[in-house]
């Protein structure tokens, strides 16, 4: 792994409606590189990627961005940091204001992070040029653009500042699929021209495999394994893990069947979170809570069970 | 005429038939075609996938088959399903037919179960309303079973509850639960699992499964995911832009795409082999509702394929395998597989 970029320890938030979104919580992303989230609905990755954008400040837990705590910023050295860190949202209709053409859009976060009144237009061309639009775009409406198109849209704007760090929270989900190639093959490219790092979160597991270097995966607020994509989709070491991508539509092998729905986040059970709908669990899981540990070099997995010898047990 | 050549080798058999459907929406100041000329044909105990992008016209068409929309919608073409001709039904029969003999399941059980009722009342009163079970506690005792024949763990508390106090995999249980209450004969299920994470869509899509093998039903499938047409058809039927381009077995249209768009829409999800990247794309996009139609092929200004021709004349489906078609005259059957795709 290259130098950290991004270095998250111990995030925990917990809503005041009880919900222990993301419970403790750590992730590591370096210069240039694109960690992927998978998890299902309830699992706490879009609220980890907010407190890293410092939209929602965490519990507890601290965050360094290149170097610098970034837990505790106040208003005035969090807008600098925004400049660096930057977001895709997933529906671009709602993220872009519909009385404002797309240039004037792209022009306010340009003007908030300093940038003068005579250079606006040129770096708004340019932009609208390198995610394939073209400036004439700069004058349209949001309501004019495909979803595709907006999406282009959206992550011009996200680069207007040069960022190290972009997380695209469920980017191309809306998007049909011979447009969400177009978006996704962009999104390499651009980080190929600028190097800039991805955080990408996503429920379809296809895609997230497709263009992560690693993966996370989180259930019930907790990370239960991460590792290198392509290791992590060979050989899945957690029970979790090892359902999930075998339930996505065209997988490989035997599908693992997952009874009923995850427990509620606001009353987890004991121990290990996953053990009320695990086929291997035994009574110690129930007990203690496991460790995320390293298995292999960059593989960790918190499951008490996660042997070698046992990994391949059903 | 071609429809007619078409119509023998897709409705052979069948239970359900569709012929030269068209639904036009319109209001003072537009008209939409949103389907323009579906035939298909679908046989007991087989299920159909409607494949295709958003605006092709796969949902429309599923719920013309119910002439679930009146105000604002023209139809045209024949639905018939076994010897009553659906599309020729008054409204009060169509009642009859509509969760009787053809049941929907749809995209998000929030919108089609009453958020003011219980769930178990909702069943009930499907099942007294078609004359399945006239006693009340006869009714209520056939409601419970159909819940623990859909999964639901504790069906005698969901019963009780209602919908919002379900989960979204509970709450497409029970919508499934409400359509197969009176053994349909066609169950129309449109992107039932598009709103539900993977594990639970596995479960849902294994329940159709079962259900399907239990009563018999024939099933239309409605959604824009390869994955789940290949794991779940035994049919697939391809639209674009409100036409069906192709269809034919699932191993057919999906392993050997005889349209270019067909093979452009398989190529275009990654796989573990394809590199970071390198995504297949199809330039441009779908059309939308406010696009002028094209004189010739819908799909050609996004075809490399495409020649001079196809900008004149929309291509009729015709044969390129027993029970294979595809409205495609350039490739002429099958698809080259290196190039399917562009590399962009």
């Amino acid at each position: 792994m290259g130098e950290p970029l991004l270095v998250a320890e111990h995030l925990t938030k917990r809503f005041p409606n009880g919900v222990l979104a993301v419970d403790d919580v750590s992730l590591t992303i370096a210069k240039g590189e694109t960690v992927g989230i998978v998890g299902e609905s309830g699992c706490g990755k879009s609220t980890t990627a907010r407190m890293i954008l410092r939209l929602l400040s965490p519990d507890a837990g601290s965050m360094q961005f290149a170097g610098e705590e970034i837990g505790m910023l106040g208003r005035s050295r969090l807008r600098s940091l925004r400049a660096k860190l930057q977001l895709v949202p997933q529906n671009p209709q709602t993220s872009f204001n519909p009385r404002l053409s797309i240039g004037s859009s792209i022009a306010f976060n340009l003007q908030s992070h300093g940038w003068e009144k005579r250079r606006l237009s040129a770096r708004i061309g340019e932009l609208l040029d390198r995610v394939g639009l073209g400036a004439s775009y700069s004058s349209r409406y949001p309501h004019e653009l495909s979803g595709g198109q907006l999406q282009r849209a959206a992550i011009a704007r996200a680069l207007c500042t040069d960022p190290e760090l972009v997380v695209c929270d469920e980017a191309v989900s809306a998007l049909d699929k011979s447009v969400q190639a177009q978006v996704l093959n962009l999104l390499v490219e651009l980080q190929r021209e600028s190097g800039v790092a991805y955080l990408f979160i996503s429920h379809d597991l296809t895609v997230v495999e497709h263009l992560s270097d690693r993966v996370i995966v989180m259930y019930l607020g907790r990370v239960v394994e991460e590792g290198p994509a392509a290791e992590l989709w060979r050989n899945p070491a957690h029970p979790y893990t090892k359902a999930l991508l075998s339930a996505s539509p065209g997988a490989a092998g035997p599908r693992i069947k997952l009874e009923g729905d995850p427990p509620s986040p606001a009353n987890p059970p004991s121990g290990c979170c996953f053990r009320t709908r695990c086929a291997i669990a035994i009574n110690e899981c129930a007990i203690e809570r496991p460790r995320l540990r390293e298995t292999a070099p960059s593989r960790r997995v918190a499951c008490l069970r996660a042997e070698p010898a046992l990994i391949s047990a059903p | 005429m071609s429809t007619a050549v078409a119509m023998d080798e897709r409705t052979l058999g069948a239970t359900l038939t569709v012929d030269d459907l068209k639904v036009t929406f319109a209001n003072k100041r537009q008209r939409v075609e949103a389907v323009r000329g579906v035939t298909f044909g679908i046989a007991p105990g087989r299920t159909l996938a409607l494949l295709g992008e958003s605006g092709s016209g796969k949902s429309a068409s599923a719920r013309a088959i119910m002439h679930l929309d009146n105000r604002g919608v023209e139809l045209g073409g024949q639905v018939r399903l076994g010897d009553t001709i659906v599309s020729a039904l008054s409204e009060s029969e169509l009642q009859k037919v509509r969760g009787g003999l053809i049941a929907m399941v749809p995209q998000d059980p929030t919108a089609s179960l009453d958020p003011l009722r219980r769930v178990g009342a909702q069943i009930v009163e499907v099942l007294r309303v078609h004359g399945i079970e006239t006693n009340r506690r006869a009714a209520r005792d056939s409601a419970m079973n159909l819940l623990s024949r859909v999964g639901i763990p504790d069906p005698s508390r969901v019963m009780r509850a209602f919908p919002h106090e379900l989960s979204g995999g509970m709450r497409q249980r029970a919508a499934i639960a409400v359509a197969v209450a009176c053994r349909p004969t066609v169950l129309i299920a449109d992107e039932p699992t598009t709103a539900l994470d993977v594990t639970v869509q596995a479960q849902v899509l294994e329940l159709f499964s079962e259900l399907q093998a239990e009563v018999g039903m024939s099933i239309i499938m409605v959604t824009h995911d390869v994955g789940v047409a290949r794991e779940i058809a035994d049919y697939v039927a391809v639209m674009y832009a409100g036409r069906l381009v192709e269809i034919g077995s699932v191993d057919d249209v999906l392993e050997r795409p005889a349209h270019p768009y067909t093979a452009a829409l398989v190529d275009s999800v990654p796989t573990p082999e394809t590199k970071r990247g390198e995504l297949h794309v199809i330039p441009g996009r779908p059309p939308g509702p406010g696009d002028t139609p094209q004189t010739g092929c819908d799909f050609a200004p996004r075809c490399k394929f495409a020649i001079a021709s196809c900008m004149t004349m929309p291509p009729p489906l015709v044969p390129v395998g027993t029970g294979h078609l595809a409205a495609c005259p350039v490739v002429d059957g099958l698809v080259p597989a290196e190039l399917a795709g562009v590399a962009v």
